[in-house]
């Protein structure tokens, strides 16, 4: 593919309406076939699921001692891609990182479906999923309440207060782009977007309002973020499980979630910048940007495993050893090393300053970047179950067909929200976009604003 | 007496401003001003007579109400169905902050888009009659409500301050 003229200088705010608006509309043929290809997978998925609800967990490969295997790894994977969004969209919006425009709004779609996908995990993993409302507190007659000393009562409310607050940003930031489809659209598409748009004019008194709440949410938004996966830490560091009780796991969590998720922005925007042809919106500076943030959370996540091998040899304790061991070296010693190799080594192409804005490069490390954060849940939970204290509970785990297409499927979920919301609704900023382009003004342009 | 509502529509931002404080100057203070986007130099314009927004207040509001039900919820109910393990008090106060906590952002999240649409007057179900399909584009308008008399006053005034047009 090649490579055209990168910088935002020539583009004018009608530009960026007209750019974004043809992106929405009736679809081509391809775009059906993905479609139809995502549909499948997902049908298959969610066959599988309805056959481990008819069967039982037990077509899941859930033996003891390994009760959580790759639906609860899946589910973390899914919650920490959900990380680059709001992190984008509130933490960058705060530092006023004005190369975050452009991606935003891609990434807090992609954080809104990847907790909606995360989110089924725990319910298809708690097998009797009709029963998933035990887990919020809502009054009933025999007084019983969730044990809010639990981390997974903790995680609920996490879960939920993020997905909450993640779909309220990605709407309030919907609004002012959608009143513009609105005044460009006809007929029965004009009618939709009128009311999507809540009839929005940008008049002096709606931004006043609008832009102190955005500033206010992007503010609570930003202890949430960092929050959300420090408490789905808690669900394995508050275990004595060997390998799991750490007061690392936090950051650690946080640090990897961040990583994987701007891998996951790359994934998705390389492919629209190219077939939406973006390229005057979605620059050398960006992905440059976006590299910069894989390669440090890289290493910072590299210090962290340094530290987790240091303090479990350093504690003396004879159970952290053992688990260390066990995972480095017995059965799953593949997808520990797997493991280091994808995120410790291949972003490391990234200090190399051409390939940070090389797109074949981008892809395919952020493609291991993926691979080696899922593997990272693995390691924790996997072989962490499969070796705490007492030889007698010892046990391997094998993948089965079931779970292995549920996992599948939950990509093909993913996948279909995602394309879905690339046609119907803008997924570039139109706003935010033209205001950080320079300003039209009378007398003499000066290069921006501010 | 009948009011006038006067639009001029620009497509600068400075002259947007100048027609803002030639108006201020004239006396009228009845302004709308319709942006594409947030624009700084219009704002600081706009806001010198106004009062800081009241969004703030709801967020705090909401926020402490989150704090209050979070503690609220799970210490009254660690104490109607108390797990007492190892003779310990049932309220252990550490993991309720993160309830309080994650309520907190909840119901603080929530109380902001709530003054968002409250004070923004959203959702709007007829367009004002002031507004121009091309204020979500690349254009500004300035909406002047006057007397009668003097709408001719106002109309030039936006004309001489760089209007591309003038309407009533």
């Amino acid at each position: 593919m090649s490579a055209p003229p990168n910088g935002t200088a020539q583009v004018t705010w009608a530009d960026v309406n007209r750019d974004v608006i043809r992106t929405i509309g009736m679809p081509g043929n391809t775009y059906f076939a993905w479609m139809c290809l995502v549909g499948l997978i997902l049908a298959a998925g969610v066959s599988a699921w309805a056959w481990q609800i008819w069967v039982g967990m037990g077509a899941a490969g859930k033996r003891t001692p390994q009760m959580w295997a790759m639906y609860i790894t899946t589910f973390v994977f899914w919650i920490g891609i959900g990380h680059a969004g709001t992190l984008i969209s509130a933490i960058l919006y705060l530092f006023r990182a004005k190369w975050r425009t452009s991606i935003y709004r891609g990434a807090e779609a992609m954080t809104v479906f990847a907790v909606m996908t995360a989110g089924l995990f725990p319910v298809i993993h708690a097998g009797r999923m009709w029963f998933a409302y035990w887990l919020l507190p809502y009054p009933n007659q025999r007084f019983l309440w969730p044990n809010f000393k639990s981390p997974l009562v903790w995680d609920v409310f996490a879960i939920s207060t993020y997905l909450t607050i993640s779909v309220v940003f990605f709407i309030v930031g919907l609004v002012p782009d959608i009143a513009a489809l609105r005044d460009q659209a006809t007929g029965f598409k004009r009618k939709i977007y009128a009311v999507l748009s809540l009839g929005w004019e940008g008049s002096d008194s709606q931004w006043r309002h609008y832009r102190r709440g955005y500033g206010l949410l992007a503010s609570l938004a930003t202890p949430l973020v960092l929050s959300v996966h420090s408490v789905v830490s808690f669900d394995f560091a508050m275990a004595l499980v060997p390998g799991w009780h750490s007061t690392l796991f936090a950051p650690f969590f946080v640090d990897g979630a961040i990583f994987s998720g701007f891998a996951m922005v790359l994934v998705l925007m390389l492919p629209m910048r190219y077939l939406f042809n973006w390229y005057a919106y979605i620059g050398d500076k960006h992905l440059d940007a976006m590299a910069k943030l894989i390669l440090v959370t890289s290493l910072v996540l590299t210090y962290f495993y340094a530290c987790e091998v240091l303090t479990s040899w350093y504690s003396g304790e004879h159970f952290e050893r053992a688990s260390l061991f066990y995972k480095a070296t017995r059965e799953y010693a593949w997808a520990y090393w797997l493991m280091y190799f994808c995120n410790c080594v291949t972003p490391l192409v990234f200090f190399w300053k051409k390939a940070r804005t090389h797109v074949v490069t981008l892809y395919v490390v952020s493609i291991f970047v993926l691979i080696g954060m899922w593997f990272e849940r693995f390691n924790i939970i996997v072989p962490g179950l499969g070796h705490d204290f007492y030889p007698y509970t010892w046990g391997t785990y094998y993948p089965t067909v079931t779970d292995t297409t549920i996992i599948i499927g939950s990509f093909a979920w993913f996948l279909i929200l995602f394309l879905g919301f690339i046609r119907v609704l803008p997924s570039l900023s139109i706003v935010e976009v033209k205001e950080v382009l320079p300003h039209p003004l009378k007398r003499g342009a000066h290069a921006g604003h501010h | 007496m009948m009011t006038a509502n006067v639009l001029g529509v620009f497509a600068h931002v400075d002259t947007t401003v100048d027609a803002i404080r030639q108006l201020r100057a004239k006396g009228f203070s009845q302004l709308t001003v319709y942006t594409p986007v947030p624009v700084e130099e219009i704002e600081e314009e706009v806001e010198r007579v106004r009062p800081l927004s009241k969004v703030r207040l709801f967020t705090l509001i909401g926020g402490l109400t989150g704090t209050a039900t979070g503690f609220f919820l799970t210490i009254w109910s660690s104490l109607v169905w108390s797990l007492v393990t190892g003779s310990k008090d049932p309220v252990s106060y550490p993991p309720f902050v993160i309830i309080a906590f994650e309520l907190t952002i909840l119901l603080g999240g929530l109380s902001t888009v709530l003054a968002v649409l409250l004070l923004g007057r959203l959702p709007r179900l007829k367009p004002s009659p002031t507004y121009d399909p091309r204020f979500t584009l690349d254009r500004f308008g300035v909406a002047v409500a006057c007397p009668d008399a003097q709408a001719d006053v106002v109309k030039s005034l936006l004309s001489s301050a760089g209007a591309e047009e003038v309407r009533r």
